[in-house]
């Protein structure tokens, strides 16, 4: 997969193709640039896909850098986990990060950039 | 006043355990001797299946050592077995001629294991499963592969069974009754196990009856009453055991099942009483250590002179100690008109409850799977309590009964001061929290030492870790061994242990067999199982990226802004010009914003974009520059001074030796960053006595240094020894690196290592012992052979490019991209 691909931008505008659930290793996570914030697109172990904001709510740690287990993620800078479906920190600590839609269809990862879910 | 003399036949942990007591009551009143058909001192012979599978070693159940025999002026006679008392002449006389006179005799001769006499059960290569000598045998076979019948599946057969497969043979179980553990265990639950061991591949045959033993002089195999033929190099008898009367019957004493003595141990004669496997007392015999440690404490006391209880029977719980298997049985869950019982089922997680009631009282209660509840039905059981107003939820447990509180830690809060925690030793909640806090402990070793509770099966760890916390509060944390993380009950040193004895060779592998709590582990196990399962089989087990931390994952340190800091090696911090220049050229190229120069005679650029590093690395490359690791649980530099190539003071080659260090150990992973320096002379320029491994050169050779820190803890090293080659302090160095590589807790510096493991140990196996010390640098460099690949090579030729450029780039109108792709 070559990242300068063009994308193509469904009609309505909403959902776009990001990739497939290949490009992304199991229990890992690759960027999305945007003109707004980077999007982390996560893979868990059982091959479900969840997106969100790639800036740590505790100082803008780059989530996708981070340790991905079960369904959540461990930021790389100071540890905080931050749960992949609903974008909130676990534990002790509060705060939370934008979660976006994602939808699969056969191995292609399609997101919604509108859609951002408030956690 | 002169002492009376004390003669105790037979060294097993009843006896053992009664003397410890009359040691405290009365230390001066008896010179002790001892004969023991054994040759060896007292041990936990509970203990033993965890040694056949290669979990522990003998020396980790040893309940007295030589020096506690010596320190208690008791004589031991090993290998002696006693085959004559003469009850007028007051002695007791051994096969091997040793006499000794008695004022009181005590027989402790623990009970036989019963070999069915079917046809060829004198073979070589039938075995009993009762002390050391036969899990030293079964090991012998187990060497050679091939394969094991076992006859009898009760608890013995079990855990011989699951410590031969373990060893990896092939283990047939064969069983007379229908169901596995009949005697513990109700059918469900046998069910359950049942089908649990033939998930790890023991072949078990229920309802099956040896006909005979096959073979000429050795086992070839078994033959059933159905005509079956089973192939085996081995056959291990594990049907049941008989108490050793046949002394005390020939010397005239009263023999029943047991040898017959009252509530306070006496046998028919006064001066002789009698403890342990061998006891016959209100018309019961005993084959679990619970009332075996009641009956030590009553002798104690009764050879003491102080005052006594009387023995009473009380049922003991079963635990099936097979790794992975939690299974719990108490008291009498027998069918019957007049009992009612209650049953939870749940097929998905496997677990099985049934608790018996009778006249609205606990009975009995069988648990398989989940078995935290079982202190609790065995406390209701022991106290008789009335339960009709907690009938309708007293499956569902304790946590239950307090309001849905599903705190373990309240549930144990809840138990009564006189709640029995520890079934083997008999300690209740009060003597742990009075010893924990009138004695100041904080770590469950301690907390064994001065209880003994949990330290005789194990099993109740769990709960007395519970009491700890309770106890202490936060103090306990600090000090605890404590589980790795919140997704096993298990420490560091416990899964490093496993992940050898049971062969596991994958992250799932562990998580599955050691029973981690959540599917996929977290960010701090992960990395930790990585390490262990890289050093441990090395050349066999594959890397696992996303098991690493960001830093390990891409081969340089992220920094704060999420961008990333890149520092090539030095060897022995020394460089030249066209190694600056191209460091110079990739700085202006990728318009690398700092450079400077690290502790560890080197340089660092920072604020290298994640995109730009395999182009960064590509350019160093050239310049035949190789990644520093500075990011890594790995070797990170060796540090020099330029010694007699230029200090007019040097006395040896420090920059040489600290390039040829470098060179050999680099790429090693290892449980936390590893520093190394060499100065040339004792004014130590590189600063090699605070380092994890130092070398400071003296005229006659090199002094080895370790165990310094230097960061956010600051200590001087330890030295180690003179050396005098070059070659003997690489062989030193790296055999001391690999001892750590394999004993090292993850993100445990050597320094706290060595403190954990001593200072004594790890002389005596590097220093001393020549042949340990060469095993160890033998295993380093065979592990060297698939570690020394430079990461940043590999990732400019093309691996994990996906960690270097995002997936997708939406931003618009096609800004000029930052991120030209690599190739
Ligand atoms: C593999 C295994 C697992 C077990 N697991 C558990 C468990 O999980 N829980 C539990 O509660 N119990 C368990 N047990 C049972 C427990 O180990 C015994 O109940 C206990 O060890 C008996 O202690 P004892 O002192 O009566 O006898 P023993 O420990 O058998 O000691 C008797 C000693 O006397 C010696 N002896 C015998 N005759 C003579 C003689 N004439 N002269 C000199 N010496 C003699 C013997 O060599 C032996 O060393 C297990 C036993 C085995 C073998
Ligand atoms: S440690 Fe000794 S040899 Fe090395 S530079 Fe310093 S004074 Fe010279
Ligand atoms: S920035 Fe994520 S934990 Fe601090």
């Amino acid at each position: 997969m070559n990242a300068a691909t063009p994308f193509t931008r469904l009609a309505d505008a909403e959902w776009v193709r990001v990739g497939t659930i290949d490009d992304i290793p199991r229990q890992g996570a690759r960027c999305v640039k945007t003109d707004g914030p980077t999007i982390a697109v996560f893979r868990t172990e059982d091959d479900r896909i969840f997106a969100m904001q790639d800036n740590c709510p505790h100082r803008q740690g780059p989530l996708s850098q981070g340790i991905v287990h079960g369904n959540c993620v461990t930021c790389p800078l100071h540890n905080w986990v931050l749960s992949l479906e609903t974008g909130l920190a676990q534990g002790a600590d509060e705060g939370s990060v934008p979660t976006y839609a994602v939808r699969l269809e056969g191995r292609t990862i399609h997101l919604n950039l509108q859609n951002s879910p408030a956690a | 006043m002169a002492r009376e003399r004390l003669v105790i036949v037979g060294n097993g942990m009843a006896p053992g355990r009664m003397l410890e007591h009359l040691f405290e009551l009365a230390p001066e009143r008896y010179d002790v001797t001892i004969f023991n058909a054994e040759p060896r001192v007292n041990y936990d012979r509970i203990m033993l299946s965890p040694v056949l599978s290669g979990e522990k070693a003998f020396k980790d159940i040893v309940i007295h050592d030589d020096a506690w025999y010596e320190d208690n002026g008791v004589t031991l006679h090993r290998g002696a077995k006693v085959e004559k008392i003469d009850r007028d002449a007051k002695t007791v006389t051994s096969a091997n001629g040793i006499t000794a006179e008695y004022d009181r005799l005590v027989i402790a001769t623990g009970s036989a294991p019963f070999i069915i006499p079917v046809p060829g059960h004198q073979l070589d290569g039938v075995l009993a499963y009762r002390d050391l000598d036969d899990v030293e045998k079964m090991h012998g076979y187990a060497a050679t592969g091939g394969s094991a019948v076992v006859i009898g599946g009760g608890l013995l057969g079990l855990e011989a069974a699951a410590g031969l497969h373990m060893k990896g043979m092939k283990v047939t179980v064969i069983h007379l009754m229908p169901t596995l553990m009949e005697r513990q265990l109700d059918t469900a639950a046998g069910y359950l196990l049942q089908k649990e061991l033939q998930g790890r591949g023991i072949d078990i045959r229920c309802g099956a009856n040896t006909k005979q033993i096959l073979g000429d002089d050795k086992v070839t195999g078994i033959e059933l009453e159905d005509g079956t033929v089973i192939d085996a190099d081995v056959v291990v008898m594990a049907v049941g055991i008989r108490p050793n009367t046949g002394l005390a019957r020939e010397a005239g004493l009263e023999v029943n099942r047991g040898i017959v003595c009252d509530a306070q141990l006496r046998t028919s004669d006064p001066a002789i009483s009698s403890v342990g496997e061998c006891v016959e007392v209100d018309g019961r015999v005993y084959g679990l250590v619970a009332p075996l440690y009641t009956m030590a404490k009553i002798l104690a006391a009764d050879l003491a002179g102080a005052p006594i209880d009387n023995y009473v029977h009380s049922e003991t719980p079963t635990k099936l100690k097979v790794t992975g298997v939690n299974l719990y049985s108490v008291g009498d869950f027998a069918e019957g008109e007049d009992r009612e019982e209650v049953v939870m089922r749940d097929a998905a997680r496997g677990t099985y409850k049934r608790v018996i009631i009778k006249d609205d009282r606990v009975i009995g209660a069988v648990l398989y799977g989940d078995v935290a509840d079982g202190g609790w039905y065995n406390e209701l059981l022991r106290k008789g309590e009335d339960v009709r107003d907690i009938r309708e939820t007293l499956i569902f447990g304790q946590a239950f009964q307090n309001a849905g509180n599903s705190d373990p830690l309240a549930a144990v809060a809840n138990l009564a001061d006189d709640a029995e925690i520890c079934g083997c030793n008999g300690i209740c909640k009060g003597a742990i929290t009075g010893a924990i806090k009138d004695k100041g402990l904080s770590t469950l070793d301690e907390v064994r030492a001065h209880t003994k509770a949990s330290a005789s099966c194990g099993s109740c760890t769990g709960l007395v870790e519970s009491l700890m916390a309770l106890t202490l509060g936060d103090d306990f944390d600090a000090s605890a061994p404590k589980s790795m993380c919140g997704c096993t009950h298990l420490g560091h040193g416990e899964v490093r242990r496993l992940i050898k004895a049971n062969g596991l060779k994958s992250i799932p592998a562990v998580m599955q067999e050691l029973e981690w709590t959540t599917s996929g582990g977290c960010a701090k196990c992960r990395p930790a199982l990585n390490y262990y399962l890289l050093s441990d089989w090395p050349g066999e087990y594959v890397d696992d990226n996303q098991s690493r931390f960001i830093n390990e994952r891409v081969h340089a340190n992220i920094q704060k802004d999420g961008t990333y800091s890149v520092i090539p090696r030095m060897w022995g911090g020394m460089t030249n010009s066209d190694e600056l220049r191209a460091i110079a050229d990739v700085v202006d190229k990728f318009q690398i914003p700092t450079v400077h120069v690290t502790g560890g005679q080197r340089i660092d650029l920072l604020g290298v974009k994640k995109e730009d590093l395999p182009g960064v690395w590509a350019d160093l490359n050239k310049a035949g520059m190789v990644s520093g690791h500075a990011y890594g649980k790995s070797l990170r530099t060796v540090k020099t001074c330029v010694g007699t190539n230029w200090c007019r003071m040097g006395t040896q080659d420090s920059t040489g030796l600290g390039v040829a260090l470098e060179k050999f150990l680099w790429g090693s992973w290892t449980p936390h960053k590893v520093k190394l320096a060499v100065s040339g002379c004792p004014r130590n320029c590189a600063e090699a006595t605070c380092k994890d491994i130092g070398v400071v050169c003296v005229d006659s050779g090199y002094e080895l240094h370790y165990a310094g820190a230097a960061g956010l803890h600051i200590q001087g090293t330890k030295k180690l020894t003179t050396l005098e080659t070059e070659e003997e302090v690489m062989e030193v160095t790296a055999a001391m690196m690999q001892m750590y590589r394999e004993q090292g807790y993850y993100l445990e510096r050597i320094y706290k290592w060595a403190d954990r493991v001593g200072h004594d140990t790890i002389r005596e196996q590097i220093l001393d012992n020549k042949e340990t010390r060469r095993a160890y640098y033998e295993r380093f460099v065979f592990s060297q052979r698939f570690a020394q690949t430079d990461p940043w090579s590999e990732r400019v030729s093309g691996k994990d490019k996906h960690e270097f450029k995002p997936m997708a780039d939406l931003s618009s109108p096609h800004a000029p991209s930052q991120m030209e792709p690599a190739e």
